[in-house]
């Protein structure tokens, strides 16, 4: 068929159209996208304007991510005919409750750069598939607000989050806040404001956590520097005796004159060990440190020396019965969890702790050379689960069980006798000598092997689990070994080890290694 | 009590004549049934209509005002069945429930009510829930209404509009003596907009006066040789009255020039959208006025073929714009071109992609396709020929990760799946099936338990196949809400009867709570208009299964878990039935939490607890994650060099349910939770005992850090 002259000529748009404000608001299930939502609308209704809002919240009101559609314009004889949701290429405005939710707008390219004002908090909700993960699965929020830049306008990017939980609010007022500041819609504070008090209920807090977001959007938008909270990075402070700061300091000299490079973990490190046990482990951790360190390579700028003074901390501070026992009845501890969970004056605090020790922790506690025999023999490890195997709740503000885990985290003394320690010494020393083996001929492999020790981590049968993963990347390391790119599949053993529970990534990659060796 | 209380909209229902309401689309409604004189109004509960169900709930005063009879019907199938009052009686009646999933289970009385045919105004209001934030499986509901020969109504998404269908539904249905499905899509149902309001009317004749003059008429009973009739009526009777009334009374709209080379034909729905894409391409202005001409079918069924041949004289080519599969509307339109020997071409699916929602991108593409190949001078310049691409923005979707919905915080059903995954962990994989309803969560991480669903009520039912037993026995998981739907006859009933070996586990919330909170039978709360407090267990007993165990403690795991592990190894015969019951924590914090605000106001003793982690305990393997899910326990980064992975951490919405504890100990993970219960307003001997307790802790503290070296935590 041939296609006929249209009569009608093509024509320009109509410059109404521009007028219309299109705002989405992105945001995760339970974040009161909704109420955000009925104050924007009740703003522009105020202010004169034809307003309409949609939202598809169903089931994903459950923890799930929603999305709130809005379009305005300026009110007239007719209504005009406004989109029920946002298209691509085509928004003014993105309210993003949370970091990965402007992902997401800008995933479904809501965020452009010829129109769109991005206003996200920074703080980040996790999703099951981040969390789960056994290493880390954190999604990076670096990478979305690189995209930000390139793909908004204008963007105000800032921790609402934080800004309504320290005006007793909920972040839905803060974003309000934020869009309010960011004049990327034509009203007044004080209409918004306005808004917040005819909803009628929390009106308070709201109009609090309201003025911080509005405070910080409009110094974003004025290009004030945002008072970055300058991370104070004066180390922790040191307190003690004289004759234990003395030795302290000693021992702090001693890392003073290590390189830089691995100065900076060897501090934190010793801090790790000798709050752990005492100066004398300090001493040995450092001893350890410098073994190390004598047979680096300053061309590497000891690298070796640096991952092994990190692991070597974690391999020396292992989590036993006396070290949880110490930390879940120190003073600090207390403080912390009364300021977390705002304990009052006139409030009291019920604390209790969650073990459940089974007869492997009652059997590391005993001296090396009896815990080992009983270890061996079913019968007391049934015996011992049965005195000692269930879950135990302990009320560490009543005096009672407070004192017992007082005198287990007391046992310092006793520590380096018993059987944990020495199958902990016994694991340390097998893997660092495994590592340094590989020193003369591959000086990337025995970085990479240092490094597996992140795969031991966790209690009871998670810890277990740790140990076999960790096991099974060093076979695999000794079937790489020798080869030029022995260190690269270390790392991929490792990483492959920490994405899922139950080690099947390790299993797949073993299984690749192996068809190649 | 449903998840909200409604009393604030309930007060938009009494507005009357020259008032504006301003809301939801979904509430327009419910005011336009009450407007339009409706006799009666049930339906069952699912987004995205169960604010209808909830606001009618909340009304029932001005109901009872007005003679209208509210039912909470069982299903969606009883629902539809109450329209049986309109096939006899000159009575306007209404239900809702969302499609396609609540068209499915009605659809036996629906086909039933379409063959009776009705006398008094009929109308099935159906959410469709497709698209963008729907939660079942992709499907339309207008095959219903071609199979059953009734009417679909599918009006613009905006309020007036809206309004104006469920009346003119009502006219059409009497008309044409054939019940009529009115459709909005999820967003219609929450678009926010006004109308003219007009005066409740009381319905001409009640429910109540009906049953004091009750008629019958055998030939409207569907039994042959009336089937035969009904069929024949339909065709020749109904569908004619249905056609003159809709083009008498315009139901089907045009807009735009009339003389045009292209025109678009869409469903009233796609409206909205058509003309965001005309806007686009600079072809409608902000009204919605429009260079090419529009054939809006409000009524998607039947299609009037001489209304649309019309529309279609003198044109080259004409789009349709329906939105689902298969192209129904498409399909009907080309049969009237066909035989009428017309040369119109016609385009739709070839240009607009035959699955999925036409959001905006996507319309703005097949009408741009269209207008490209049909109608180019109408083009602006730069959709002609577009500039240069603009800078590419990075590509986020490896980044950004996907965020399924979840148990809330303090869910009762996640300590039920910790239990069935630590099972698992011992005693292996299981045959699992799902049922319809917040549980159903738990077939997605971390859980991964059940791998069906298929139908309210029907979890149990699915497992069929497997009643007779084996090594492992099989295990279905199914509502309160999906257990008086259907599952107790369906499927504990015939568990029974089948001697089934398999086990059965009913999570009883309280409520309906995927839906919204809404009271069921089992409910433990006061109903005013409702009867409550049934126990299931009870109704277990009385369809004869002998195995029941109660678990009134979801949260104890330990207890879960051995329950499970009975149920999955007792010699019994027959059916294993837990029953595990606690209340939907997110109605339990509604109903709660000003309650508690209120006690520490008034000086009573109150204890709010929650959970925390020890940082330098927890060693980031994230094992208790695993066993919960839940979205209060969250990863935090350490500011510390020498680890690695990020931590466990709880945050401020933590409402103490103690699932962490429990999973921590049942599953012997680690020490570094804690329960922190602060204690409002203790009394004297309380307050004493504890400065005591804390003045001895404190000065052990203080002389064990005066022995050793302390590093005070970082500076912030």
């Amino acid at each position: 068929m041939t296609v006929q002259e249209p009569i009608l000529e093509g024509r320009t748009p109509d410059p109404k159209v521009d007028q219309i404000i299109k705002l989405a608001v992105m945001a995760v299930g339970g974040q009161g996208g909704g109420v955000l939502t009925n104050w924007i609308e009740a703003v522009g209704r105020a202010g004169g304007y034809a307003v309409q809002a949609t939202s598809v919240a169903g089931v994903a009101q459950r923890t799930g991510a929603t999305i709130y559609y809005i379009e305005m314009a300026p009110s007239g004889d007719r209504p005009p005919v406004f989109s029920l949701a946002p298209a691509a290429g085509d928004v003014d405005i993105i309210v993003a409750a949370e970091m990965m939710e402007a992902g997401r707008a800008i995933l479904r390219g809501f965020v452009t750069p010829d129109r769109t004002t991005l206003i996200a908090s920074t703080h980040r909700a996790l999703a099951v598939s981040e969390k789960t993960v056994p290493g880390d699965g954190i999604a990076s929020s670096e990478e979305v607000r690189a995209a930000a830049e390139i793909a908004a306008q204008r963007m105000i990017m800032f921790d609402m989050e934080k800004a309504a939980i320290e005006a007793g609010s909920v972040i839905s007022a803060s974003l309000f806040g934020a869009l309010a500041g960011s004049g990327a819609l034509p009203f007044a504070r004080e209409d918004f404001e306005a808004a917040i008090r005819v909803s009628g209920r929390g009106v308070e807090p709201s109009l609090r956590a309201f003025a911080s977001g509005y405070e910080t959007a409009r110094k974003s938008v004025s290009g004030e520097a945002e008072s970055a909270e300058t991370a104070t990075t004066k180390g922790p402070a040191v307190r003690g005796p004289s004759r234990l700061m003395a030795e302290w300091n000693a021992l702090a000299a001693e890392v003073g004159a290590l390189p830089e490079a691995v100065r900076e973990l060897a501090l934190p490190g010793l801090r790790k060990v000798v709050d752990f046990q005492d100066m004398a482990y300090g001493r040995d951790y450092l001893g350890r440190v410098k073994a190390v360190l004598a047979r680096d390579d300053a061309a590497r700028d000891y690298l070796l020396t640096r991952e092994a003074a990190k692991y070597i901390a974690n391999a020396m501070a292992y989590d036993d019965v006396i070290r949880v026992a110490d930390i879940k009845t120190r003073g600090s501890r207390f403080a912390r969890v009364k300021a977390e969970v705002r304990v009052k004056d006139d409030t009291l605090l019920h604390l209790t702790e969650y073990m459940h020790p089974r007869a492997e922790e009652i059997a590391g506690m005993l001296p090396a050379g009896l815990g080992k025999r009983i270890e061996a023999d079913p019968k007391w490890m049934a015996r011992l689960d049965r005195w000692f195997n269930k879950g135990r709740r302990l009320r560490t503000d009543s005096l009672p069980s407070f004192a017992m885990l007082y005198m287990l985290g007391g046992m310092r003394g006793w520590r380096r006798r018993t059987l944990r320690h020495a199958i902990e010494m016994e694991h340390l020393e097998n893997w660092l000598a495994s590592a340094l083996a590989h020193l003369p001929d591959n000086y990337d492999l025995a970085v990479e092997v240092l490094r597996c020790r992140r795969l031991v981590k966790g209690y009871s049968d998670t810890h277990a689990r740790g140990l076999s993963k960790f096991d099974r990347v060093m076979e695999g390391v000794t079937l790489v070994a020798g080869r030029d790119d022995a260190a690269d599949w270390t790392r991929r053993l490792r990483e492959a080890a920490l994405r899922d529970e139950k080690g099947e990534g390790l299993d797949g990659a073993l299984q690749t290694v192996r068809s190649f060796v | 009590m449903a998840e909200r209380s409604f009393k604030a909209e309930v007060k938009h229902l009494r507005l009357g004549d020259g008032a504006t309401f301003t809301g939801e689309g979904i509430l327009a409604i419910t005011k336009a049934l009450l407007e339009c004189g409706v006799g009666y109004v049930g339906g069952y509960q699912g987004a995205p209509i169960s604010h209808l169900m909830d606001v009618l709930a909340d009304a029932e005063d001005l109901l009872s005002e007005l003679g209208v009879r509210f039912e909470a019907n069982a299903s969606e199938a009883a629902a539809a069945a109450m329209l049986a009052a309109s096939v006899h009686y000159p009575i306007r009646g209404a239900v809702t429930f969302k499609g396609s999933v609540g068209v499915n289970v009605a659809s036996d009385a629906l086909a039933n009510l379409a063959s009776s045919g009705v006398t008094g105004g009929a109308l099935i209001i159906v959410g469709e829930d497709y698209g963008e934030g729907s939660s079942i499986m992709q499907e339309r509901s207008h095959a219903f209404a071609m199979k059953s020969q009734f009417w679909l109504l599918d009006p613009r998404p905006n309020l007036p509009s809206i309004v104006k269908a469920v009346g003119q539904g009502f006219e059409l249905s009497e008309a044409s003596n054939t019940p009529v499905m009115l459709m909005v899509r999820i967003r219609s149902c929450h678009v926010t907009g006004s109308f003219a309001t007009r005066d409740n009317k009381r319905p001409p004749l009640t429910v109540r006066d009906a049953l004091s003059e009750p008629r019958r008429d055998f030939s409207r009973v569907v039994l042959p040789p009336m089937s035969y009739a009904h069929e024949q009526d339909k065709i020749k009777n109904r569908w004619p009255a249905a056609e003159k009334f809709i083009v008498e009374e315009e139901l089907n709209e045009q807009f735009g020039p009339k003389d045009a080379p292209v025109g678009i034909v869409l469903q009233g729905g796609m409206y909205n959208s058509v003309i965001r894409a005309l806007q686009r391409l600079g072809l409608a202005d902000i009204h919605g006025d429009t260079e090419v001409p529009l054939y809006v079918l409000n009524v998607t069924y039947p299609l009037v073929r001489d209304e649309f041949l019309a529309f279609c004289e003198g044109k080259d080519a004409v789009m349709v714009v329906e939105e689902g599969q298969p192209e129904f509307i498409e399909q009907g339109l080309s049969t009237m071109l066909y035989r009428a020997g017309s040369p119109v071409k016609l385009h739709g699916k070839d240009m607009l992609p035959m699955a999925g929602e036409y959001t905006g991108q996507v319309m703005l593409d097949g009408l741009t396709a269209f207008l490209r190949d049909a109608a180019p001078a109408l083009l602006p310049d730069k959709v002609r020929a577009p500039n240069a691409e603009a800078e590419p923005i990075p590509d986020l979707s490896k980044t950004v990760p996907i965020r399924p919905p979840s148990f809330c915080t303090g869910c009762p059903e996640r300590p039920i799946f910790a239990a069935m995954k630590l099972v698992e962990q011992e005693s292996g994989k299981h045959q699992i099936t799902g049922d319809i309803g917040c549980h159903l969560f738990a077939t997605l991480p971390p859980f991964e338990i059940g791998g069906s669903t298929m139908g309210y009520g029907l979890g149990p039912a699915s497992n069929a196949a497997f009643d007779g037993g084996g090594e492992k026995r099989a295990i279905s998981f199914i509502g309160d809400g999906g257990f008086w739907h259907n599952g107790l006859s369906s499927s504990i009933g015939n568990m029974v009867f089948n001697k089934s070996d398999s086990v059965a586990v009913i999570v009883d919330n309280y409520y309906s709570a995927a839906t919204g909170g809404q009271d069921i039978p089992s409910s433990r709360a006061d109903n005013q208009t409702k009867s409550t407090k049934h126990p299931i267990t009870e109704a277990l007993k009385g369809v004869g299964v002998d195995w029941v165990r109660q678990v009134d403690r979801t949260y104890d795991v330990k207890k879960m878990r051995a329950v499970l592990q009975e149920a999955l190894t007792t010699d019994h015969k027959g059916p294993k039935v837990i029953v595990a019951s606690s209340e939907c924590m997110l109605n339990r914090q509604r109903r709660e939490k000003p309650l508690r605000a209120k006690a520490i106001k008034e000086k009573r003793r109150v204890e709010v607890p929650r959970f925390g982690v020890d940082e330098d305990i927890c060693t980031g393997d994230h094992a208790c994650i695993r066993l919960s899910g839940c979205p209060s326990l969250s990863l935090k980064r350490l500011d510390d060099p020498l680890r690695d992975d990020p931590v466990a951490s709880i945050d401020q919405s933590c409402v103490g349910c103690g699932n962490c504890g429990e999973v921590a100990d049942a599953a012997v993970l680690c020490p570094s939770f804690y329960q922190a219960d602060v204690v409002h307003n203790p009394g004297p001997w309380e307050r004493w005992r504890s400065n005591l307790s804390a003045t001895v802790i404190g000065w052990l503290q203080g002389r064990r850090a005066r022995g050793r070296i302390e590093f005070a935590e970082m500076a912030e």
